[in-house]
């Protein structure tokens, strides 16, 4: 297989990765004022994806970092064309990450309920902002060459529309999709990760939600076929997705929560791998340009061989590494989490250790 | 302004203000695995405390530092496009091993280590927060070595057809002095801003008479941090010195606004006029040290700006007769002496420290508790003239004789669009600087928490449904 192949594919996990995993966290982050009707509730939500988000995210920047090492082109237009977006996109990730470790820090309500704003808005921003991202991926957006910036076309190639241009009908639906999918997903988590009302309140949302989300990635993912590059694959993977989606539901609906986010997190990775599927030997469709002359392909905008064998070695040995570990921590914390768990909010800064009054 | 220039104010901005938190971060988390490493030997009970104080500071500024590092990532692509199309087959490598080898170590056993107290025993606890620590430093390593590219591009060779840098020699580009050597003086520098941080909270306790006993042992070791990095400071900053006359001699000279070549050139210490004009005044300086700072012998030739000026002109004539190839002399010049006189003020307050707390006394000077609530700032912006000069310095270039910062630029960002994000990430970074400096200051007075010396795995074992031991 060639590299570039290999280095297609390897995005396709990352991103996968990044969205079974910080997806959840983002969809318990949205869920905050849906479930957690109390302070309490609310503190078990946060505390259920406290040990694990930032390890999480990084599934996110090691993906941007792999696309600059294997795919510069890519990344090049994609980040300067997607440019306000993306800003959304870190001002919501710079929120949230704050607001899960300052949260806690003063005792006061008012404070907390403003960290928990930017804990939703936070979460929201990029949970619709990837799916719109990947609408115009893998839908197609304006891309064409500037005239003499680069002696050659693709290193030319730019994304020349702006932000409404990214805010097409598609893409806005793939954005809804991500939004609600993430949403449900984090439902499904929350329901194995906690006991008494959260997780009653979790199974409840994730039903209503999961449902909502069902019928909206079907439009998405049936659209999609549009754009495709090869139907008789993709056509299939969605309709296994939407199969593992529904299967997710039942299993919340007969309380078998392990099940359901195994089968959550399967139809995660089906709908990705459907839409790189779709997208492979294409990393940006242009919508500029007869034949996809103006297309980023996995030749044109790809490293050359030295690049992606060193890292190609890198990865292989790396990446089951950090899954070893990165596993050990959801083992390690594996327990669920119920409200009569979290200890007394913090009054000041010593007081957030519990022992602190037994110790005077 | 046009959307580059913009651009390169963003760039500035978020950079600085990132590494405002980055030093403070690689090396406390250093510091509070020793703390954590001495309760785990001795079984005292004070150094417990220490680990939780300093590690919930060291939290509270490392959660910025993780926010405002995913910017820089972006940053690449979304405002320097062309940059990224010009170097990405080299500079992604080390980012992407970055994420890979580094981030995830950081994030998943810090996220262990803060919520693992009682799901972990203690030694494995430990562990944990060493090898955060490690993952830190591992960080720093390669973001130094795809910025030593920048610096000193190695390992690569330009692909006749496109005209783009292909990378041919990873381990030049991982292992070149010029990479080595800046992170020696990263972390050095890093380890005198978080000593000297140590230093002054447990200054401020011992002298409020608040604690004592916990913290007297802090701000010996704070003060002692501070002078032995000051030494690997001075010395990683010598040897950079060299590398820099051998790679980048402009930004020598600039530093020292050394318009004509000269053997037995002076170090300036003070300098008036207008540095950006072809020549300029000196007041004070030591004959013979900027030729012994730079190639080792006071008579050593230094080579001087206008004569630098000409070579490069002849050497890249494909920017034309009028390029210049100067950086922006005054910059370079007093970022240059701010970064070593910060950095002395904070050695001079270890000796401070060591003398006026020496044998169980407590200063009651007003001038020294004044003095001693600021001098974090003092390495910190000494740290942030570091690079301001480091950057400016190779100016025009974003890539040393490779590529002009001026074509590097993402082609159709429009000022608008700049201006918007430029807007967006001061405000936002002004506002979440206020608030993590409240945070600071409000759990330092809160002093180090009264904890009972337990084991909370063993607790935890015995009763599943206990409390979490630590919870947001």
């Amino acid at each position: 297989m060639e590299l570039t192949t290999v280095w297609f594919a390897l995005i396709a996990v990352l991103w996968i990765g990044y969205f079974v995993l910080d997806g959840f966290d983002l969809g318990v982050g949205m869920l905050l004022p849906v479930i957690g009707k109390d302070e309490l509730s609310r503190r078990v939500m946060i505390n259920s994806i406290a040990t694990v988000w930032d390890g999480n995210e990084v599934w996110l920047l090691t993906a941007g970092g792999a696309t600059f090492a294997a795919f510069p082109l890519w990344y090049a237009t994609m980040f300067s064309g997607f440019y306000l977006a993306l800003l959304l996109v870190l001002v919501g990730l710079i929120m949230r990450g704050v607001a899960f470790e300052y949260r806690g820090k003063r005792d006061s309500a008012t404070w907390r309920k403003r960290w928990d704003w930017a804990i939703v808005v936070g979460s929201a921003l990029p949970a619709l902002l990837f799916g719109v991202a990947f609408g115009n991926v893998v839908g197609g957006s304006p891309i064409e060459p500037l005239v003499g910036s680069q002696p050659d076309l693709a290193g030319s190639l730019n994304f020349t529309g702006n932000l409404f241009t990214l805010l097409n009908p598609f893409s806005l639906l793939m954005g809804l999709m991500t939004l609600t999918v993430f949403m449900a997903h984090g439902a499904i988590f929350l329901a194995l990760k906690t006991s008494g009302e959260v997780r009653e309140a979790s199974r409840k949302a994730a039903l209503r939600i999961g449902l909502v989300a069902a019928v909206i990635a079907v439009a998405t993912l049936l659209w999609y076929q549009a754009f495709s590059n090869r139907v008789m694959f993709t056509l299939p993977l969605a309709l296994i997705a939407a199969v593992c989606w529904l299967a997710a539901l039942g299993m919340t609906l007969k309380g078998r929560d392990g099940w359901a986010f195994i089968f959550s997190s399967a139809t995660i990775l089906l709908a990705v791998t459907t839409l790189f599927v779709g997208l492979f030997p294409r990393v940006m469709v242009s919508t500029i340009g007869e034949g996809g002359i103006y297309d980023l392909t996995v030749t044109n905008a790809s490293s050359q061989s030295y690049t992606l064998t060193v890292m190609t070695i890198v990865a292989v040995i790396m990446t089951p590494i950090v899954l070893v570990y990165q596993g050990w921590t959801y083992w390690v914390f594996r327990k669920r989490i119920s409200t009569s768990m979290i200890p007394p909010q913090p009054a000041s800064g010593r007081a957030d250790d519990r022992f602190a009054n037994a110790a005077g | 302004m046009g959307a580059l220039q913009l651009s390169q104010w963003q760039f500035g901005i978020t950079t600085v203000y990132h590494f405002l938190f980055v030093p403070l971060t690689l090396g406390t988390v250093w510091l509070v695995a020793g703390f954590q490493t001495a309760w785990f030997r001795t079984g005292k009970v004070k150094y417990l405390q220490l680990t939780k104080f300093f590690g919930k500071l060291f939290l509270i500024n490392f959660a910025m530092g993780v926010v405002t590092g995913i910017v820089q990532e972006f940053q690449f692509g979304m405002n320097w496009s062309e940059y990224s199309r010009f170097v990405g087959d080299v500079f992604g490598a080390p980012l992407a091993m970055e994420g890979l080898l580094a981030f995830f170590l950081e994030s998943t056993f810090l996220g262990l280590w803060i919520f693992g107290w009682d799901r972990l025993p203690k030694k494995l606890h430990l562990a944990t927060i060493w090898l955060a620590a490690a993952g830190t430093a591992l960080s720093a390593y390669f973001i130094l070595a795809a910025n030593a590219f920048m610096q000193h591009p190695v390992g690569f060779e330009i692909d006749p057809e496109t005209g783009r840098a292909v990378l041919n020699d990873i381990f030049a580009v991982l292992f070149q002095n010029t990479a080595y050597i800046a992170f020696f003086h990263t972390l050095a520098s890093s380890f005198l801003v978080s000593g000297a941080g140590v230093a002054a909270v447990s200054a401020w306790m011992i002298m409020k008479n608040r604690q004592v006993d916990v913290f007297r042992p802090a701000a010996k070791l704070g003060a002692w941090v501070i002078l032995v990095s000051a030494v690997l400071v001075s010395v990683s900053g010598d040897m950079d010195m060299k590398v820099m006359v051998a790679q980048q001699p402009m930004k020598v000279a600039a530093a020292e606004a050394l318009y004509t070549t000269t053997t037995n050139a002076p170090l300036s210490l003070l300098s008036v006029g207008d540095l950006s004009g072809d020549s300029a005044t000196t007041i004070m300086e030591i004959p013979g040290m900027l030729s012994w700072l730079a190639t080792g012998s006071t008579s050593g030739e230094v080579q001087g700006i206008n004569d630098l000026q000409a070579q490069y002109l002849s050497e890249y004539p494909q920017y034309g007769p009028d390029m210049n190839f100067v950086p922006y002399v005054p910059v370079t010049y007093w970022g240059f002496r701010l970064m070593i006189g910060l950095g002395m003020i904070a050695a001079l307050y270890a000796l401070l420290v060591l003398w006026l707390f020496r044998g169980g006394r407590t200063p009651k000077s007003r001038l020294f508790a004044v003095f001693n609530s600021v001098i974090v700032l003092f390495p910190l912006f000494g740290i942030s003239a570091g690079w301001i000069f480091t950057e400016m310095g190779r100016q025009p270039w974003v890539v040393f004789g490779q590529q002009i910062t001026a074509q590097g630029g993402s082609p159709l960002l429009t000022v608008a669009e700049v201006w918007i994000s430029l807007i967006v990430f001061t405000l936002l970074y002004a506002i979440l600087a206020v608030i993590e400096v409240a945070l600071l200051l409000k759990y330092i007075k809160a002093g180090a928490p009264e904890v009972v010396n337990e084991d909370p795995y063993g607790d935890a074992q015995k009763d599943a449904d206990k409390q979490l031991y630590f919870a947001y």
